[in-house]
């Protein structure tokens, strides 16, 4: 008896004192950043389509980890004017068909380890963001894009914005938490078209 | 006498439909009747039959198996890791410890005893059932990972700063989405993992029954699916990026009670 | 080997909770395996279950009920030691059986 009620104490008193640290997302160095490539090499193997290039970091990802997501203006700037060199816009129009983008939007397969190259990918845009009122089932990462067009305009600067955002999202926020599509090669061009209009359509029910 | 069978979760799915406040209290619901109806025992049964069978070459069972607390001791064993182990000087988590008594105990080579880690619902793995046995084991007990040995700090600390690491292909650390509160990823909440009010229960619930899946999932394969929807390379069973991954997560989780093994969406 | 069966029988006053887990993969017969032939029905059919000896449930259940399943049902007027038998027979003519003592 005087046993169990030891153990009991103890245990009481180890919940008591445990309190874990305070954890902030901190800057990280040079050195720092090379120790967890290392690591991340080491423990890491190429499955399926995933290669052990995409751990491979760039200009982008190391200047954000280093400045925990916030790089000083100037970082940012000059980040976001390279990486708007590699958006591809099409020749033609930036358009394509709503019914296909709202595919797109609603499919967040595409480029993991367990899924075949062949199969197209989606753009996963419900995990993150409000489009169309009729999903309900859409998540709140990013920001509702409901009305997207019936809201900014239809014009061609915004089909052009659009264009970019998906293709390069760190053209426009260096640090941006949405995956670069189309600089990844995750989605092609004429999906893009296809969110385009999903977005900027005014008969898409992201507009109605 | 009332007889109720497990068909009336059909029904509350169903349900599930609004994107508000009432889809929320509908869904805790849900996981309540899940939870009542979890086949999470079966498991444990299955492991504990597990853990005590002869096999591998030298055929011997795992009950000398030394998950930190000496060998055979598995009362409260699982709260206490990860931890660091001497015999290997390194910091291994519940599977990877295991993994490394089917080879030291069993003599089973790293090819065999790897070779089927995550099962699915016709055939889970036997790393699942013996995850549900030991981990039951701990009921009660606070979490307590080790943090006294530098290892066991540098393993945090590799842990934490992974954790906001932005990598792979579509640049996303945990914190993309684990990084603020209130947030979902469809209709998931996303808990903020690196704040103990939101790792605590989480963590004291893994492994866990998972409905979505119709089985049991571990640690180890929670941690690995993130970083497949990471879209990065595989990590490695039992590496030492899976283990940092893990002690981070159960430090900030330490002093919560385990109520495990839990059952989820 | 048929997957395990558990019993938890709990008693409040003189209401006795049972809640028994048994293990089976009961199949439908509408899903398909990796190379898309249907998985054939594989489910149980007849619960019993009796309490000290006497049989007090025949339940017929159907492939609607889910994989894992859990039955829970409460004993009027149990008393603590009451031996509470459950066992099942499926549609390929398999049977596993447990007991427990109310507690």
């Amino acid at each position: 008896m005087k046993r169990h009620l030891l153990a009991v104490s103890t245990a009481a008193l180890l919940a008591a004192c445990a309190s874990a640290p305070v954890v902030e997302h901190s800057k990280m160095t040079g050195a720092e950043i090379a120790q967890i490539d290392a690591v991340l090499k080491r423990d890491f193997r190429a499955k399926g389509q995933a290669k052990m290039t995409r751990l491979e970091p760039d200009a982008v990802q190391r200047e954000c980890n280093l400045h925990a997501d916030n790089p000083p203006d100037s970082v940012a700037r000059s980040l976001q004017e390279a990486q708007l060199k590699t958006i591809k816009y099409p020749s033609d129009s930036l358009l394509g068909d709503w019914k296909n983008g709202r595919k797109i939007a609603e499919s967040g397969r595409g480029m993991q380890w367990n899924e075949k190259p062949a199969n197209p990918g989606g753009g996963g845009c419900y995990n993150c963001h409000q489009l169309s009122p009729q999903q309900t089932s859409h998540g709140t990462l990013g920001p509702s894009l409901k009305g997207f067009g019936k809201t900014r305009g239809y014009g061609p600067d915004m089909q052009r914005y659009a264009y970019g955002k998906i293709y390069n999202a760190k053209a426009y926020s260096a640090c941006s938490h949405m995956p670069r599509f189309g600089h990844s090669g995750s989605l092609s061009e004429q999906q893009i078209k296809d969110l385009v209009a999903y977005l900027l359509d005014p008969k898409s029910p992201v507009n109605q | 006498m009332l007889v109720s069978g497990r068909s009336v979760l059909l029904t509350a799915a169903l349900t599930l439909a609004a994107g508000s406040a009432a889809a929320q209290s509908q869904f805790e619901k849900y996981q309540k009747m899940v939870a009542e109806g979890s086949p999470v025992e079966l498991f444990e049964l299955v492991g504990e039959g597990l853990w005590k069978k002869p096999q591998g070459p030298k055929n011997a069972s795992l009950e000398q198996c030394d998950l930190g607390l000496g060998a055979g001791v598995l009362q409260g064993a699982y709260a206490r890791l990860p931890r660091y182990f001497r015999d290997v000087d390194r910091v291994m988590d519940l599977e990877t410890r295991m993994l490394h008594c089917m080879m030291t105990l069993q003599g089973r080579s790293l090819e065999e005893a790897t070779k089927r880690l995550f099962g699915n619902a016709d055939k889970p793995s036997e790393m699942e059932y013996l995850s549900a046995y030991v981990a039951g084991q701990s009921r009660g007990h606070a979490m307590a990972p080790g943090q006294s040995h530098p290892r066991e700090q540098a393993a945090y600390e590799l842990g934490r700063k992974l954790y906001f690491y932005r990598t792979g292909l579509w640049d996303f650390s945990c914190a993309s989405c684990h990084g603020e509160e209130g947030k979902r990823i469809r209709m998931s909440e996303l808990p903020v993992l690196y704040k103990p009010e939101a790792a605590r229960p989480l963590i004291a619930t893994w492994p866990a029954y998972r409905v979505s899946n119709s089985t049991f999932k571990t640690m180890q394969w929670r941690i690995n699916n993130c970083f497949r929807q990471m879209r990065t390379p595989e990590p490695v069973f039992g590496s030492e990026v899976v283990n940092a991954m893990n002690m981070f997560l159960t430090v900030t989780a330490q002093g919560e009670p385990y109520r495990g093994p839990g059952t989820k969406r | 080997m048929a997957d395990p069966m558990k019993i938890r029988a709990t008693l409040k006053g003189d209401l006795a909770d049972v809640r028994v887990l048994m293990g089976h993969p009961m199949e439908t017969g509408q899903r398909k395996d990796g190379a898309g032939k249907p998985i054939p029905l594989h489910f149980i059919q007849e619960v019993t279950v009796k309490l000290n000896g006497k049989t007090v449930i025949e339940g017929q259940i159907s492939q609607a009920i889910s994989r894992n399943p859990v039955f829970s049902f409460r004993v009027k007027g149990a008393k603590s030691g009451d031996k509470v038998e459950i066992s099942w027979l499926d549609n390929k003519g398999d049977t596993n059986r447990t007991e427990a003592a109310i507690a």
